[in-house]
C-alpha cells in the first residue's frame, strides 16, 4: 500500500510521483530543520546547566513531523517525550517545551487557543499513555466525535502490557485510535532484537485484530501517507491502526545517556547516511521544490526562532513555591492548608503570609 | 428499591449495596458525563450486582464491559476523564487493583498538578475491600494505607448505607480522582434508612457517630460495625466512648481527631489492614503531635496482624474483635 519500506533498504528517498503535494512536503521540510536546530540548541542548554535531562529528538524529525501534519485540530495527540516537532506543530511554543525539559510543570500548560489545549503531556512512565490514549479514543466514539486519537510510543514500550491492553481493547471497541510506534531501535542501551522476538512490530497488531503495517521513519511523505490513511479510517469509524515507523535513534537516549558504552560507531555511521531531513531536503531539491539558498535563508530563521524561544524560556518569571500545593486538587483542601503555609514561611523573607 | 415504601421522611430502606446501586443511577441520570466500566458489570450487572439495571436503563454505550485488565480499566478512565467525562470503574475486589497503581500513582492522582490546571481527572474507582465473608485468596484485602500516601488521590471509605449513597454522589461530582471503597462485609447487612435526594456528604470531614467523654475510638470501614457494637458494650459498663468514622482517608480531617483526642484523652484506632505502617499510624502521630498535652494514656491500635491476610479458614483469627476493642479501651482506662 505504501510506497516505502523500511529505511534501510535505501539512501535516497523513493522517486516522488507527479502529483506530489510539493508545498506540503517543503512545509514538512521547513518544520524538520525547525525541530533540529531546536533540539540541537536544547542539548547545548542542558550542556551548559540551563536545562535539565533532555531526550532528544535526532532522527525522529520525519516522524514527529509528520504526526503534526496529519493530525486534525479536533483529534487528540498522546505523546511519550522524543515529539517535541508534534508537540511544536499542535501550538506548543517551543519555550514551553524548553520550560517543561527545564523542570517547570508549566511546560506543560498548552495555551487553551490551540489544537494542542486537550492533549495529553510528555509521558515518561513507558507505555501507560497508549490505555489513556484507548480511553480518549473511547470518549471520541461515545460521543460520535469525527475525531482520532494518535498516541507515539518506543519500541521498547511494546514489550509493556499498556501496549497490548490498548492495542487490544482497540480492536474489541472498534476505537479511533492510531498508535504509532517509533521504532528507532534502542530503549536505551536495549536493542530492538532483545524487546521482541516478532520479525515485526506492526504484525503485533495481528493479535489484536487490527490493522498493523511498517513504514519507512526517516520518509516524511510515506509517514505522511500512512498517517492520512489511518487517522482518516480512525474518524470515519473503520477501527484503528498499529504503525510502526522504522528509523534509528542517532543521538543519546537522553543527555543523561552515554550511547557509546554500547552502540557501534560503523552502525551509527550507516544510520546518518540515511537520516530524515538530509533526504527530504536532497529529493526536494532533485525535483527542483528547493535550493540552497532558501536553505541557507531557512536555516537562519530557524536560529532566530530557536534564539528568541530560548530568551522567552530563561527570562520565565520562577513558580511560586506554593503551585506544588494549589494545583493539586480542585480546591485546596483543609487538610493541606497548613503544609501551604509552612510552604510560605520558609522563604527567605516568608512573613508575607 | 424504587418500589419501597418510602418513610414519611423521603429516606427509603437500603442495604449498602443498594446504595451504591442507586448513587450510581442518580449520578448517571443526572450527568450524562458519567459513564461505568469495569468487568462484568453491564450484562452480568457486577459480580455483587452493585451495577444491577444500569446497562438496560443506560446502554451498553454509558455501562461498558471491559476485557480483563485492571490496568487498562484504570488507563481508560484516566484517558476519559482527561477529556471530561467522568468515568465510575469498577475494580473487582481490592486484590486486584495493583496492576491499576501506575495509572493512579503516576497519572490520575498527578495530571492536574503536571499541567497546571490545564487538565484534571475526575475519575472514581469503586473496589469492595476487606474480609469476613469467607472469600477466596486475594478476595479480602485492607489495603488503603497504600492509597492515602498518593498525593492527590482522595481515598473515601463509606460504613453504612447512607454514607455509601452520600459519599459516592459526592465522589463522582468531584472534580478530582477518589478511590471508593466498599466494604464489603457490609453490602447486605442490613437495610437503613437513606436519603436519596440529600446534600452530597462533605469529602474531607469524619463523621461522629456516638459522643461520649471518656475515651475515643476511631475507625472507618466494615470495623465500624464492631467499634459500635464495642462502644455498647462499653456503654453497659458507664463507659461512655465516642465513636469516629474517619470515611476520607486522605485528605484527612485531622481537626475531628484532634477534638475528640483532646477531648476524651484516651484513644483507639481501629482497623482490619495489618498494624505496620498502616493507616492508623498516621492518625496515631498526628495525635501525638497536635494532642499530647490533652492524652491521658498511651494511644492503642487495634489493627490486623502484620501478615498477609489468612485464607478464610482463619480469617476470624485476624479480624480485630468486638473483644480486642473493647480491652484496648479498658487498657487507655486503666493506664
Amino acid at each position: 500500500m505504501f510506497t516505502s519500506t523500511p529505511y534501510d533498504m535505501h539512501h535516497r528517498l523513493p522517486d516522488l510521483p507527479e502529483n506530489t503535494d510539493w508545498p506540503r512536503l517543503v512545509d514538512g521540510y521547513r518544520h524538520m530543520a525547525l525541530i533540529r536546530t531546536f533540539d540541537k540548541k536544547a542539548v547545548n542548554l542542558q550542556r551548559t546547566g540551563k536545562l535539565g535531562t533532555y531526550a532528544s529528538c535526532l532522527g525522529a524529525e520525519a516522524i514527529a513531523v509528520a504526526g503534526g501534519m496529519a493530525l486534525h485540530d479536533d483529534d487528540v495527540f498522546v505523546p511519550y517525550y522524543r515529539d517535541h516537532a508534534t508537540q511544536y506543530l499542535r501550538g506548543v511554543p517551543l519555550h514551553l517545551i524548553l520550560q517543561y525539559w527545564g523542570g517547570d510543570e508549566r511546560g506543560n500548560a498548552f495555551p487553551a487557543d490551540t489544537p494542542a489545549a486537550r492533549d495529553l503531556p510528555n509521558c515518561v512512565p513507558i507505555a501507560t499513555q497508549l490505555t489513556q490514549a484507548a480511553g480518549i479514543a473511547t470518549k471520541a466514539k461515545l460521543g460520535h466525535e469525527q475525531a482520532a486519537v494518535l498516541a507515539t510510543c518506543g519500541d521498547g514500550a511494546t514489550s509493556r502490557g499498556d501496549f497490548h491492553e490498548a492495542l487490544n481493547v482497540a480492536g474489541v471497541w472498534q476505537l479511533p485510535l492510531v498508535v504509532m510506534v517509533n521504532n528507532n531501535q534502542w530503549a536505551i542501551s536495549v536493542p530492538r532484537s532483545l524487546q521482541t522476538a516478532s520479525d515485526t512490530i506492526a504484525q503485533k497488531a495481528v493479535a489484536a485484530g487490527i490493522e498493523g503495517f511498517q513504514v519507512d521513519g526517516n520518509d516524511l511523505p510515506a509517514l505522511l501517507e500512512a498517517l492520512d490513511y489511518a487517522l482518516d479510517k480512525a474518524r470515519h469509524g473503520k477501527g484503528a491502526t498499529l504503525i510502526e515507523a522504522v528509523s534509528y535513534r542517532l543521538s543519546d537516549h537522553t543527555t543523561a545517556d552515554d550511547a557509546g558504552r554500547y552502540r557501534k560507531a560503523s552502525d551509527l555511521h550507516a544510520a546518518w547516511q540515511r537520516e530524515p531531513v538530509a533526504r527530504l531536503r536532497q529529493a526536494l531539491a532533485d525535483a527542483g521544490h528547493w535550493d540552497a539558498e532558501q536553505e541557507k535563508q531557512w536555516l537562519t530563521d530557524c536560529q532566530q526562532q530557536v534564539d528568541g524561544a530560548v530568551e522567552t524560556y530563561l527570562n520565565q518569571p520562577p513558580q511560586l513555591p506554593t503551585d506544588m500545593l494549589d494545583y493539586l486538587y480542585a480546591e485546596l483542601p483543609e487538610a493541606l492548608k497548613a503544609q501551604r503555609q509552612r510552604l510560605l514561611q520558609q522563604q527567605p523573607g516568608g512573613h508575607h503570609a | 428499591m424504587h418500589s419501597a415504601q418510602p418513610h414519611p421522611d423521603t429516606s427509603v430502606p437500603l442495604n449498602l449495596l443498594e446504595a451504591v446501586n442507586q448513587a450510581l443511577r442518580h449520578a448517571m441520570e443526572a450527568d450524562d458525563k458519567v459513564v461505568v466500566l469495569g468487568e462484568d458489570i453491564a450484562t452480568n450487572g457486577g459480580v455483587f450486582r452493585a451495577t444491577e439495571g444500569l446497562k438496560e436503563t443506560f446502554g451498553f454505550r454509558r455501562v461498558m464491559d471491559t476485557p480483563l485488565a485492571e490496568n487498562l480499566i484504570a488507563g481508560l478512565a484516566v484517558g476519559m476523564a482527561s477529556q471530561g467525562l467522568k468515568p465510575v470503574a469498577e475494580i473487582q475486589f481490592m486484590g486486584f487493583i495493583y496492576a491499576a497503581l501506575e495509572q493512579l500513582i503516576s497519572h490520575a492522582a498527578r495530571l492536574r498538578n503536571r499541567t497546571r490546571g490545564r487538565l484534571s481527572c475526575p475519575l472514581v474507582i469503586r473496589a469492595p475491600f476487606g474480609g469476613g465473608i469467607h472469600a477466596p485468596e486475594h478476595h479480602s484485602e485492607s489495603t488503603e494505607a497504600l492509597f492515602a500516601h498518593i498525593p492527590g488521590l482522595r481515598v473515601v471509605i463509606p460504613s453504612s448505607p447512607a454514607r455509601a449513597y452520600g459519599l459516592l454522589r459526592a465522589a463522582i461530582a468531584c472534580p478530582d480522582p477518589v478511590l471508593f471503597l466498599e466494604p464489603k462485609r457490609l453490602y447486605r447487612l442490613q437495610r437503613l434508612p437513606v436519603e436519596l435526594e440529600d446534600e452530597p456528604l462533605p469529602l474531607d470531614r469524619c463523621f461522629t457517630l456516638r459522643a461520649g467523654e471518656d475515651v475515643s475510638l476511631i475507625s472507618w470501614g466494615a470495623m465500624i460495625h464492631e467499634t459500635l457494637t464495642a462502644a455498647e458494650q462499653l456503654a453497659a459498663e458507664g463507659i461512655k466512648a465516642e465513636v469516629i468514622d474517619v470515611a476520607t482517608l486522605n485528605p484527612l480531617d485531622r481537626d475531628t481527631l484532634i477534638a475528640t483526642a483532646s477531648k476524651t484523652g484516651r484513644v483507639v484506632i481501629v482497623h482490619e489492614a495489618p498494624h505496620n505502617a498502616g493507616f492508623g499510624a498516621e492518625i496515631a502521630a498526628t495525635l501525638a503531635s497536635d494532642a499530647l498535652m490533652h492524652l491521658l494514656a498511651p494511644i492503642e491500635r487495634v489493627t490486623g496482624y502484620d501478615c498477609p491476610m489468612p485464607y478464610f479458614a482463619m480469617e476470624q483469627h485476624y479480624m480485630p474483635s468486638v473483644e480486642r476493642i473493647v480491652a484496648a479501651a479498658k487498657k487507655t482506662l486503666e493506664y
